[in-house]
């Protein structure tokens, strides 16, 4: 008998969220504990903290997660056709040829639209 | 293992706990490999610039006749006995959770890619039928942990190497996920044993730029080499870890050092036929002809980790030349250039799987010759064709910074 490929999964994400856990539970158990305000203030080079760390960010950043996400999920529907891809016939890869020109051709508009832009 | 459970529980559970202690080796021997990987990298690195490396860590006393002080390969146990030792420092202001979670998710991004590697022939964690899907979902919980870490710390340099992980990180990943999916497509399955089963001649040298589009994107994918513009240590004094200290710190480094061999381990299982050893047909190791399997299987562990050390060599030696990139430069190069070049590559290698007869079953060397050939061929054709089109920008972007920075001698600024 063999247990499940997903039980030993679920096996091994215990073994690697503990391990790390015991190394960084030893680390507080055997490091000093002498604490300090000056110590415990936000490293900035050595000067004090000025302003909160809170800043405003460009809404660019959800441009580069939008434009990922598109891709992420269209590459998802790869796995399945590259999985099978042997046992297809023709029409798979003229199917495909439509749908990453589709991709490619929403790529270059986006491009064109300078939302890839970093200024 | 199980037979000597069997004697106090059911079957069932003394599999269950054999397989229990095998995740917990696994994931041991992996966080405790990084100590002979970070040692390696360091010598290599020093190589690299022209300096020694360590060379004075040794156990014992000290002589002329005690070899345990050559090459300092002590080095790293003792930075890991320092580092127990260092005091846990959470500054004010921090999200608890989030702060002290985050090296714990880190790290546990790339133990997890150990469930699946195949170390030989029998020695697996276990054989996912979705191994390469696996892969890529565990890869993006790192991601996160990142993302936590910089958020968590209450830090502008934090906050601002987080956000900067967002864009390179999942920018990165799409051009590594469609470069995956080459070997799928050639080995017609996700498995990763079963990759490597196929690989009669190893994809690397059939199809090379899917090699060099994958490791590309999986350098920027760990953060180091030209990609480590989320530590940055000259510009945002390390980024996304600046405030973490003693073994939290050690967490982010060791998973960095971990996930670079395991990127090695990767190129080695999907592109360079991983166990399989040159010219040792398959089922004499699948068999155990002549030697025994337990031989064969050791074998093929020796070949596989060489194999890895290669690839983990050819990354250290590419961190170790080229320069930082500049994040609006790292980005343009994802977007206008790997990942439209990784979806052309896609297609081509599909069109060519296609178009020569058999390639649906290949089952020996002599099969997988000739689709080879021509796929290396095409991948010629492209790396020539990419190298013009490389060689055209270069020189217009030339021609145009000398012309915003030399206006008035632009006629005679060289252009190419």
């Amino acid at each position: 008998m063999s247990l499940h490929p997903w039980i030993f999964i679920g096996l091994f994400f215990i073994a690697s969220a503990a391990l790390p856990s015991v190394a960084i539970g030893a680390n507080w158990l055997l490091g000093p504990k002498r604490p300090n305000s000056v110590k415990h203030e936000p490293y900035e080079c050595g000067v004090e903290m000025v302003g909160s760390p809170w800043a405003q960010f460009r809404a660019q950043w959800y441009v580069f997660a939008l434009v990922y996400v598109v891709f992420d999920v269209e590459v998802v529907f790869l796995f399945p056709w590259a999985y099978a891809y042997n046992s297809l016939g023709l029409f798979a890869l003229f199917e495909v040829f439509v749908f990453i020109a589709l991709l490619l051709v929403a790529l270059w508009y986006v491009v064109r639209k300078d939302a890839l832009e970093w200024s | 293992m199980t037979g000597l459970f069997e004697n106090i529980v059911s079957h069932g559970w003394a599999v269950f706990l054999a397989k229990l202690i095998g995740a917990f080796v696994v994931g041991t021997a992996g966080l405790l490999w990084t100590l002979i990987g970070i040692w390696f990298e360091r010598k290599v690195a020093g190589r690299f610039q022209d300096r020694l490396g360590p060379n004075r860590v040794g156990l014992g006393p000290k002589g002329r006749f005690n070899l345990s002080y050559k090459f300092g390969w002590a080095q790293s146990i003792a930075d890991l006995i320092k580092i127990f030792l260092k005091e846990d420092i959470r500054n004010t202001g921090t999200d608890r959770w989030t702060f002290n979670l985050a090296p714990i998710m880190v790290t546990m991004s790339v133990v997890l890619l150990w469930a699946v590697i195949p170390f030989s022939d029998g020695w697996i964690g276990t054989d996912l039928n979705v191994g390469v899907a696996y892969l890529i979902a565990v890869g993006g919980i790192g991601t996160i942990g990142v993302m936590m870490a910089g958020w968590g710390s209450n830090n502008k340099y934090s906050l601002l190497a987080g956000f900067r992980s967002v864009a390179q990180l999942i920018s990165y990943e799409i051009p590594m996920v469609v470069a995956l999916l080459v070997p799928v497509l050639m080995a017609g399955s996700m498995s990763t044993q079963t990759i490597i089963r196929q690989q009669y001649i190893a994809f690397m040298f059939a199809v090379p730029m899917t090699l060099l589009i994958f490791l590309i994107s999986g350098q920027a994918e760990n953060g180091r080499g030209p990609f480590d513009l989320l530590e940055g240590e000259s510009e945002i004094v390390a980024g996304f870890h600046v405030e973490y200290s003693g073994m939290k710190f050690g967490m982010f480094m060791v998973s960095e050092f971990l996930h670079a061999f395991t990127l090695g381990l990767l190129t080695a299982i999907l592109f360079m036929g991983g166990w399989r050893i040159p010219f040792v047909p398959l089922d004499w190791v699948q068999e155990g002809k002549y030697l025994g399997s337990f031989i064969w299987n050791l074998l093929g562990f020796v070949m596989l980790l060489s194999k890895a050390m290669i690839a983990y060599f050819v990354l250290i030696w590419v961190r170790m030349t080229l320069p930082r990139l500049r994040i609006d430069h790292l980005l343009n190069f994802n977007w206008k250039f790997l990942v439209p070049l990784s979806l052309i590559n896609l297609l081509v290698v599909a069109f060519v799987w296609k178009a020569i007869p058999g390639t649906d079953a290949i089952n020996s060397f002599a099969d997988a010759f000739i689709p080879s050939v021509v796929l290396l061929i095409v991948n010629m054709a492209m790396f020539l064709g990419v190298g013009a089109v490389l060689a055209d920008k270069g020189r217009q972007e030339r021609a145009r910074v000398a012309a915003r920075v030399y206006p008035e001698t632009v006629e005679a600024a060289p252009t190419n």
